[in-house]
């Protein structure tokens, strides 16, 4: 929206190419967090002041570090320590460390940094030291508007994250979802999107109509998804920037279970006409579109491979709900999903190598994943019922909604969005204002 | 005398609790056979005795003998009254994912339309929607609830 039209700019500051010593292993549960200090960054009085005026926030350099520390926290993979055991002081900190203090209150790691306001730009500063090593490891600077503070605070994080694990961050993204209200036989839908930690939340639609299933094209800020507008459900195309929005293709029946290939320029989804469902492409640049699949069973919820050569996607062909991948073309179909139960939702992790999933088995829903092949079958969690499983884009982590049981009445019923990590811990409730359902992860916002 | 009263009506009571709670496990076990919804309660009237919804099983599109019956006294209705379209809504329960539950729910909404087709009723004359399971008619979380919510509603379109 807005926001990203403000570049980012980016310095290196004098980085050391010092080795890290600290490493953190995000491959299994982390039943240890690493233990790091986010000092509070230092403002000066007159940027302060300034930036009070124009933020209304007391100390925004005290925002962005407990932006920085909540999503160190809820990657599950960090222990940020508590403020008030901090000795050093958070500008003198960020000049010097006295390593001794900050190992004294078991720190490994220390985030420090600096704000200033300058030619009505944020320029934020940060660094992040190894303690036990006695050692810089990073340093950066952003400049951007102070209205961006939030998104300083989740790149600060992404590239801690990316310094400690190897591995890309998912901190600058956003995830779009649908938000509910209203009783269950009146559901009222509207698109929603928030930053990844749930700040931010806009809605996009009004509720006038049902919206469902909205994704995220992975090279830009476009959005695909189902829209019941004039009572005819087709697949529509949004751009959230300027909130313009066209109907995809000239189907003659309901259009459904969009997805965006991995380059963003091609709509996959199915088409239902006459009781059968299958799967078809439709370019964006030529409006070219193509069937993938034909047989008389229900084939949906079609997603690509990262490298855009297969297709994942679940069919009741076998007489169940069923995954299988095939080929791009639609050739070379074959059943994936062998355990006991229906499978469904199938998603291609980013990575390439696994697929998330829903299982349904003996009255439980359960988020899943499995090798591409089908073998190695783990499933991350159970529940009444739960479902669509969306990748963050490190493939670290999935994010999918969850309802709870209502009694006869339909009192007690609920819908959330709960991310997991892909190694079964960390399950954690997104926080959404309203009840919520259909998330989708964006990419990185910035690299 | 007061005695023999309350005994009376201790006894009276306690019949008519018998007899509600009679009916009471009555009225479930009637209501489905199989998973198929058969009672009458979320049931309404195109016209005198013209049901306007049919009822599925779990994952399923088939018809069964109540529904054809149903269909058939539909398309009787219809063909009396040729200058009606309708829409055939279709829905699913909500023990599905949401997008095979929108293509179940067409596929069901498409086993009515060919059944009224069989009884001499034109395409042109019915159109089809989906709703998965986004407009439950139960919003309870259990099987009678959701053998009510697996069904094709016959809507009249003008």
């Amino acid at each position: 929206m807005r926001y990203l039209k403000y570049i980012l700019i980016i310095f290196l500051l004098n980085q050391s190419n010092v080795n890290a010593l600290i490493e953190v292993d995000i491959t299994r549960g982390n039943l240890n967090p690493l233990p790091i200090a986010v000092s509070s960054l230092s403002i000066e009085k007159t940027s302060n002041e300034e930036l009070q005026k124009i933020l209304k926030k007391k100390n925004i350099g005290a925002e962005i570090s407990k932006v920085v520390e909540n999503n160190l926290l809820t990657s599950g993979l960090f222990n940020p320590l508590n403020k008030d055991a901090f000795l050093q002081k958070p500008d003198i900190a960020h000049l010097k460390p006295r390593f001794e203090d900050w190992s004294l209150i078991k720190a490994q790691a220390l985030i420090t940094g600096k704000v200033i306001y300058e030619n009505e730009k944020l320029r934020v500063e940060f660094r992040l030291w190894d303690v036990l090593a006695g050692k810089e490891m990073m340093a950066l600077a952003f400049t951007t508007v102070p209205t961006n503070w939030r998104r300083v605070g989740h790149i600060i994080t992404d590239k801690v994250y990316e310094r400690l694990t190897g591995e890309k961050g998912y901190f600058d993204t956003r995830i779009i979802y649908v938000s509910e209200k209203g009783p269950k036989t009146k559901r009222i839908k509207k698109l929603a999107i928030m930053d990844q930690d749930g700040f931010n939340i806009k809605y996009l639609t009004l509720g006038n109509e049902l919206v469902l299933t909205p994704r995220f094209n992975p090279t830009n800020q476009m959005v695909t998804y189902l829209s019941y507008f004039r009572n005819l459900p087709r697949v529509y195309l949004l751009d959230i920037e300027t909130g313009i929005q066209e109907v995809v293709g000239d189907f003659p029946g309901m259009t459904f279970a969009p997805r965006f290939s991995p380059n963003g320029k091609k709509i996959i989804m199915s088409f239902a006409m006459d009781g059968n469902s299958d799967i078809y492409t439709m370019d964006l640049e030529n409006r070219v579109v193509e069937r993938i699949t034909n047989h008389p069973s229900i084939d949906t919820s079609p997603s690509y491979s990262p490298d855009g050569k297969y297709i994942c996607f679940n069919s009741d062909r076998s007489g169940y709900q069923q995954i299988y991948v095939m080929k791009s073309d639609g050739t070379k179909v074959k059943r994936i999903s062998f355990g006991k139960g229906l499978y469904g939702t199938p998603v291609w992790s980013p990575r390439g190598d696994l697929i998330a999933f829903t299982k349904l088995h003996k009255g439980k829903f359960y988020i899943g994943v499995m090798r591409t092949d089908g073998s190695g079958e783990r499933l991350l969690t159970e529940n009444f019922y739960q479902e669509a499983p969306s990748w963050s884009p490190n493939g670290r982590v999935l994010i999918f909604y969850r309802e709870t049981k209502s009694d006869s009445e339909g009192k007690g019923f609920s819908a959330k969005l709960w991310s997991i990590d892909l190694t079964g811990y960390n399950e954690r409730l997104v926080d959404t204002e309203t009840d919520a359902s259909d998330p989708s992860w964006s990419s990185l916002l910035s690299n | 005398m007061i005695l023999t009263k309350i005994f009376k009506n201790a006894f009276l009571i306690m019949l008519a609790s018998l007899i509600l709670s009679a009916c009471a496990t009555k009225k479930v076990t009637n209501q489905m056979q199989g998973d198929v919804y058969t009672g009458k309660d979320t049931v309404e009237y195109l016209a005198s005795g013209v049901a306007d919804r049919v009822f599925f099983a779990t994952n399923e599109s088939v018809l069964t003998t109540a529904s054809r019956e149903t269909l058939r006294k539909q398309a009787a209705w219809l063909r009396k009254n040729s200058k009606i379209n309708i829409v055939l809504e279709g829905h699913a329960d909500e023990r599905g994912t949401r997008e095979y539950n929108l293509a179940l729910g067409e596929r069901r909404a498409n086993s009515a339309k060919d059944y009224l087709m069989t009884y001499g009723i034109s395409a042109n004359r019915i159109s089809v929607i989906s709703y998965g399971k986004e407009r439950p008619v139960d919003s309870g979380s259990n099987p009678l609830a959701w053998s009510k919510n697996r069904r094709s509603v016959t809507v009249k379109a003008n």
